[in-house]
């Protein structure tokens, strides 16, 4: 019967009720879209670099990172490798040789970074071979170079042509090598097809005289879960004195910076949005409260327990709450889950401002739920702060009073 | 069998500065079974009264005691469970639930008191047979007229099966013919089911049906007459 009551008292006033559910339905509606399609772009552009390329955790020499060097190299240990790979969630590791030269094909010259890879475990993790567009994937023992499309292009070189590369070696060796480009690839990162230049790891560790070392090994899990607890549990296997052990947020920090600041900004719209719906749900909860104050007053005379009759105001406003939800996720879910499974691809200065950044031109709605719960955990904080005036109200309620109103 | 005794009552307000002395120690004891009127002109004081018996308002002094409980030593909350137990109230403005029809009314003080679905409907039909209005069980409030409105408010009193009814000026809203139609249904229950009524009113057709009359003015006892 409370819940009968409740039902009833919303609709006593339609428009004001439909009014109210409808601010917190579009509130709700510009959420979704907007975090959706935000964590959807961000979650791609991260889980692109970081499956193709960085991987979900690296190991360094100590220093590394912040001082990429072909001298801060460590031995390889295979071993070592084998003890990573019985920690739990760890999918694959992949060792690498990387450093920077020039790549020159007489005419042209430019700056490229070279990546020494073992084609058959690279491409098991990264799909690298997927990404060939023209030509063929490395072999473990090729002697010859894939290359980014966007440098191939720069250099005006197609399969079969040369590529000099030309640099420092390790401890101040001269490096420098010819390889015949055996395939061009395409991956999903714009700034990787304009600059990479994959080599086996042999050939890698020859061209920069690094004998048997690699500049990292890098891990990709099965999926992002708990990556701080996997990276303690690296640690523990590894002499901290050597080794660093960097997460894909520290690696890419930059790009974890522009999407902090995006959702940071996002957050503060809706945030003010939120607090504009809030202050309607608010208004509508006074005026509920004052139009029926006599009624309380009836309710309490003939025998009604004043948290009975809270319960009644709280579920008639969490009712409203969940109208909003209700139609907020009815229009929006169908919107997100297309969305999700047909990405918008971007076209013209929208696209170029992306690649410029490097990222894919491609707009992603994510379906992940958590982000979907906390919008709805946000109304129902909104409604339960709305709610606190006429409980508080009629904690104070004096019977013989509410019923002169 | 004595069912109230009001004891030295009284009840100041505080209006501002200015002390309102709405009842001052006044002394009364109801008997079971009593179709009692309280009159007075208004501002006397009766509707203060008859709070202050219901439990609805605190006096500033005295004692009210209701089937040997002193309702003055409840707390709020059992003061609430005393009053749905042991008092029917009719209102004024008839005060019933808009979202609710008749039957519902009459039926949600036994939803309060936990009675079972099946007790509560064959409960709420009866009465309202009983104050004429069987054929109307569904309706909203809003469907019926004031007189109507204000037999579902005394069905709704007499649901709970309390000690007693307090009804504050049950006719100052109604028309003639339904006034007259009320004051013999509730005429009927006091005679045949020996219920007690106690009313505050001044209006002369319920005095006439009233076998005592209590006569307020300026928050005292004037009169007190048994017919």
């Amino acid at each position: 019967m409370i819940l009968t009551v409740a039902w009833r008292n919303i609709w006593r006033n339609k428009r004001r009720t439909l009014i109210t559910a409808a601010s917190i339905f579009f509130a709700l509606f510009f959420a979704l879209m907007m975090r959706s399609l935000q964590i959807g772009t961000f979650d791609k552009i991260a889980n692109d670099i970081v499956s193709s390329y960085t991987g979900h955790i690296q190991i360094h020499q100590e220093g590394y990172w912040d001082n990429q060097s072909i001298n801060n190299v460590f031995d390889r240990d295979e071993k070592l490798e084998q003890e990573i790979l019985k920690v739990k969630n760890i999918k694959a590791i992949v060792p690498r040789l990387e450093s920077f030269a020039l790549a020159s094909t007489g005419e042209n010259t430019k700056g490229c970074r070279v990546s020494g890879i073992i084609p058959d475990v690279e491409n098991k993790t990264t799909k690298l071979k997927n990404t060939v567009v023209e030509g063929n994937y490395l072999t473990n023992n090729d002697q010859g170079a894939i290359i980014g499309d966007g440098l191939a292009k720069y250099l005006n070189i197609s399969i079969g042509d040369t590529i000099v590369l030309i640099g420092q070696g390790y401890h101040a060796y001269s490096a420098a090598g010819k390889y015949a480009v055996r395939g061009i690839v395409h991956t999903s990162s714009p700034e990787l097809n304009n600059n990479i230049v994959y080599l086996t790891l042999s050939n890698t560790q020859e061209l920069y005289s690094t004998e048997n070392r690699l500049t990292a090994i890098s891990i990709i899990l099965n999926d992002n879960g708990d990556i701080t607890k996997i990276k303690k549990k690296i640690l523990k296997l590894l002499d901290e004195n050597i080794y660093e052990v960097m997460a894909w947020d520290e690696l890419l920090f930059e790009l974890k910076q522009l999407i902090d600041s995006k959702q940071d900004s996002s957050t503060i719209m809706l945030g003010l949005l939120y607090m504009i719906v809030g202050f309607g749900v608010f208004g509508t909860i006074v005026m509920m409260t004052s139009e029926r104050w006599r009624e309380f007053g009836l309710l309490v005379s003939i025998g009604m327990k004043k948290i009975k009759l809270m319960l009644i105001v709280f579920i008639e406003t969490l009712l409203i709450g969940f109208l909003g939800i209700v139609f907020g996720f009815a229009i929006s879910l169908p919107i997100i889950f297309h969305f999700n499974k047909n990405h918008i691809n971007l076209t013209g200065d929208a696209a170029k401002a992306y690649t410029d950044l490097g990222f894919d031109p491609v707009m992603v709605f994510s379906n992940n739920p958590d982000f979907m719960i906390s919008q709805i955990y946000i109304v129902i904080f909104i409604v339960l702060i709305s709610v606190l005036y006429p409980i508080l109200k009629l904690t104070r309620l004096k019977p013989a009073e509410a019923l002169k109103k | 069998m004595k069912i109230i005794e009001v004891k030295n009552l009284n009840k100041i307000y505080h209006e501002g500065e200015i002390n309102v002395h709405a009842v001052r120690g006044i002394d009364l004891v109801i008997e079971q079974g009593e179709f009692t009127a309280i009159v007075g002109p208004s501002g006397s004081g009766k509707t203060t009264l008859l709070n202050m018996i219901g439990g609805l308002d605190n006096p500033t002094e005295g004692e009210i005691v209701i089937d040997e409980i002193n309702i003055g030593n409840l707390k709020s909350s059992q003061l609430t469970d005393f009053r749905m137990k042991n008092i029917g109230f009719v209102f004024q403005a008839y005060n019933l639930i808009p979202v609710l029809t008749a039957k519902e009314n009459v039926e949600f003080i036994m939803h309060l008191q936990g009675k079972s679905k099946k007790e509560r409907a064959d409960r709420a039909i009866q009465l309202l047979e009983e104050v004429g209005l069987g054929e109307r069980v569904n309706s909203r409030p809003s469907k019926l007229s004031g007189g109507q409105q204000q037999r579902v408010a005394v069905a709704r009193a007499l649901a709970s099966k309390p000690k007693f009814i307090l009804a504050d000026e049950p006719t100052a809203n109604l028309d003639s013919e339904s006034t007259a139609n009320l004051l013999d249904i509730m005429e009927k229950l006091n005679r045949e089911e020996n219920i007690t009524f106690i009313f505050s009113t001044h209006d002369a057709r319920v005095v006439n049906k009233a076998r005592r009359v209590i006569t307020i003015d300026d928050g005292k006892i004037m009169s007190d007459i048994t017919k």
